[in-house]
């Protein structure tokens, strides 16, 4: 049964958000003894309760308080109240996310020193390499269960990547097959097998894909040394006057607040929460948030590149039967600048139920166009683009001047497309129509980026302090016993899916954090 | 605040989809009313001529409802719905109007340009306009205005989140329940 600890006691280790990093950190926190109280905003959703419906999952999923947005992205037009699509639950956007886990490549993590200036790019090296995170990300596939890693076979290829696969093959693309996906095909950790339901995105309700909703969490809670207090909502990260943090304020379920002590506080609400929390937790000793004398809070926002081809063919294709994310192509992941970009991109396939591919497809538009390509969804097959984006200054985010429902300013969220970005869409918007034609696609509809689902950077990694937020193991520059654990420590976006590496420095960062708190450096 | 598409797609998503989703076709009234004409008026209801189905009306006219139906089509047109799916896909403001005497203002003044255009451009109404072109004309003069990106931003969910939509287009929704797709058919593209 999970441990109750009490508000008043400052021994523990205070984790807000229980998703990819909150939640995995929680659990391997709590598998070496150390008390955790992990607060979330969200209520706890399990796989009996996951609807396969897209909108009525969105409501009971989706992370809907307001935000506002800003900039030249075509999100801040068609929804400007949502610029990411992520969950609020116990187990965070692991519940919604399609299992895609791949590694971070090497030159990926040099980004500054391989791809070398790039004119608006705020561009730097991560302060840790493949070779010092291999153990980790071992660590994390085993227990992620990924498929093709650990002997565990890969899933079956469904409709959506048969299309792919041919076309694929046509292209002379040699890295396609059904991907590296944190989603059973067998029975695993007591976890049945993937029976290709097809709303990965509305949370699996075989338990077949690895979230930390089902199984961190869980575990965790097992030990007596971990509780989880749902429907808490963090407004504030309190510190002493000798300038490390003391606990956390929040609101709990019953709308009261609270304040709970802490040792050590790690955040872990995504990269639009973290930065925006730190700034809304400004004092008048650190006047400008927490943990910002660099000024990167919230700066450095990376959502990748995205966009989406979808194509019609002469066949029903029911792209939507089976794995939302069916399978890969990983060739364009390269670096090669004579494309004329820095850093690459996968291509990998995604399919929309009717509902959402009504809202996505193309946002605003409406006619004889529009409806043609809904009357032949049934013959539709879909891939998403994703490739590494360029960190800049002035993409991030800010406080807005809108306030949420407890009173306190939302997060704004800014972004432009930065010229590389832009290229590389270009570039693989043409590569994903071509594959398509090449099979005999008779339309193709190039689909712009839905809200970002992808959220990282916001409080980035730097071996210099005044570069970034974060040590290499996640630790503020500025505060000792502040940590952040979610993708915002991010250097650079990579072009692989986040999730692995967010799970493989959550594992890193326990090691860190339960070493430090031994020696008492923390 | 940010007053946009989104904003109001999302609130259709909480307020109007459980109604639209609760419609089903047999809770439209059905009258058996065997006058001809595409869409029938009575007082205070709206039925097809073949009285196949029928809606009530309780704050818009029943000649305000036959433009919006009429306008729902010129903005998705799927020549395979049927008009009750677009019916039940402008309800909502209908029962939006009857609380809301603001949004009731703001979709009647909108209907009557509409119709104003229209008889500007030779015909007798919006509906008497006989090609979905010159009816497009008119909605894509008006686009950029409130009461369309309402009526449209609604649509989105209205329309295609209704299950005799996706059968129609060929997506058959929920799966859990019958084992997933494993032995359904997830592979079955024999074509390539």
């Amino acid at each position: 049964m999970a441990a109750p600890y009490d508000l008043d006691d400052d021994s523990v280790v205070v984790i807000i958000g229980t998703g990819a990093g909150g939640g995995t950190l929680a659990n391997e926190l709590a598998q070496k003894g150390i008390d955790v109280v992990a607060l979330e905003a969200g209520a706890r959703h399990l796989p009996a309760d996951y609807i396969n419906d897209e909108w009525a999952s969105f409501g009971q999923l989706a992370w809907t308080d307001m935000r506002t947005t800003s900039g030249s992205w075509r999100v801040a037009k068609d929804f400007a109240n949502l610029p990411a699509w992520i969950v609020k639950a116990v187990g965070g956007s692991t519940v919604h996310w399609a299992g895609a886990s791949l590694r971070i490549q090497d030159h990926e993590f040099r980004a500054k020193t391989e791809y070398g200036d790039v004119p608006g790019a705020n561009l730097l090296d991560w302060p840790v390499t493949l070779q010092e995170l291999e153990p980790y990300y071992a660590k994390a596939e085993d227990k992620m269960g990924v498929t093709r890693t650990n002997g565990i076979p890969g899933l079956p290829g469904n409709n959506n990547f048969k299309v792919m696969k041919a076309g694929a093959d046509k292209m002379g693309y040699k890295e396609c097959h059904s991907g590296r996906m944190a989603i059973n095909s067998e029975p695993r950790d007591d976890r049945a097998s993937c029976r290709q339901l097809g709303f990965c995105f509305q949370g699996c309700k075989m338990g077949a894909k690895w979230s930390t909703a089902y199984t961190e969490i869980p575990k965790g809670e097992a030990t007596g040394k971990l509780e989880v207090r749902e429907q808490a909502h963090v407004l504030k990260i309190e510190h002493d006057a000798n300038g490390k943090v003391s606990g956390v304020l929040y609101q709990d379920a019953d709308g009261n607040q609270q304040l709970q002590k802490a040792r050590v506080v790690c955040v872990a609400g995504n990269s639009i929460e973290s930065p925006r929390l730190l700034l809304n937790s400004s004092s008048s000793m650190f006047p400008d948030g927490l943990a910002n004398s660099s000024g990167q809070v919230g700066r450095n926002y990376m959502r990748h590149m995205t966009g989406s081809v979808y194509a019609v063919f002469e066949e029903p294709v029911h792209m939507y039967r089976g794995t939302t994310m069916a399978g890969i192509i990983s060739d364009e992941s390269r670096f090669d600048p004579s494309r004329g970009f820095v850093g690459g991109f996968e291509m990998e396939t995604l399919s929309l139920g009717v509902p959402f591919m009504a809202a996505f497809l193309n946002p605003g538009g409406w006619g004889r166009e529009f409806t043609s390509a809904m009357d032949s969804y049934e013959n539709m097959a879909g891939m998403w683009l994703v490739g590494e984006d360029m960190p800049q200054e002035s993409n991030g985010v800010t406080l807005s001047d809108a306030k949420d429902q407890f009173g306190l300013p939302v997060a704004n969220v800014n972004f432009d497309d930065h010229p590389n970005d832009v290229a590389m869409r270009n570039y693989a918007y043409k590569k994903g129509m071509e594959l398509y034609d090449s099979i005999g696609a008779t339309q193709t509809y190039p689909t712009p980026p839905y809200p970002s689902t992808h959220n990282l950077g916001t409080n980035r990694m730097s071996a210099d302090p005044s570069l970034g937020v974060v040590n290499a193991f996640g630790q503020s520059h500025d505060i000792d016993n502040l940590f952040v654990s979610d993708g915002s420590q991010f250097t650079t976006g990579a072009s692989e899916n986040p999730t692995l590496t967010i799970v493989t420095l959550a594992i890193r960062q326990a090691d860190y954090i339960a070493d430090a708190m031994k020696s008492k450096s923390i | 605040m940010v007053g946009t598409n989104n904003n109001q797609t999302i609130e259709f998503v909480r307020r109007q989809v459980p109604e639209a989703g609760k419609m089903t076709r047999r809770q439209l009234l059905k009258r058996g009313l065997g006058i001809s004409g595409s869409l029938m008026l009575g007082n205070g209801f709206l039925a097809a001529s073949n009285a196949a189905w029928a809606l009530e009306t309780r704050a818009l006219s029943p000649g305000a409802m036959a433009t919006l139906v009429q306008m729902a089509r010129d903005i998705y047109p799927h020549d395979r719905f049927g008009d009750e799916l677009y019916a039940v896909a402008v309800k909502g403001h209908d029962a939006r109007a009857a609380e809301d005497a603001d949004y009731k203002a703001m979709i009647e003044s909108g209907i009557a340009s509409l119709d104003e255009m229209a008889r500007a451009n030779g015909h007798e109404s919006y509906v008497g306009a006989g090609w979905e072109t010159d009816r497009v004309a008119i909605l894509e003069a008006i686009s950029g205005e409130a009461f369309f990106q309402t009526v449209r931003g609604g649509l989105v969910v209205s329309l295609y989140n209704q299950h005799e939509v996706w059968s129609i287009l060929g997506y058959e929704g929920s799966s859990f329940e019958k084992g997933g797709y494993l032995q359904r058919g997830f592979d079955d593209v024999n074509w390539l």
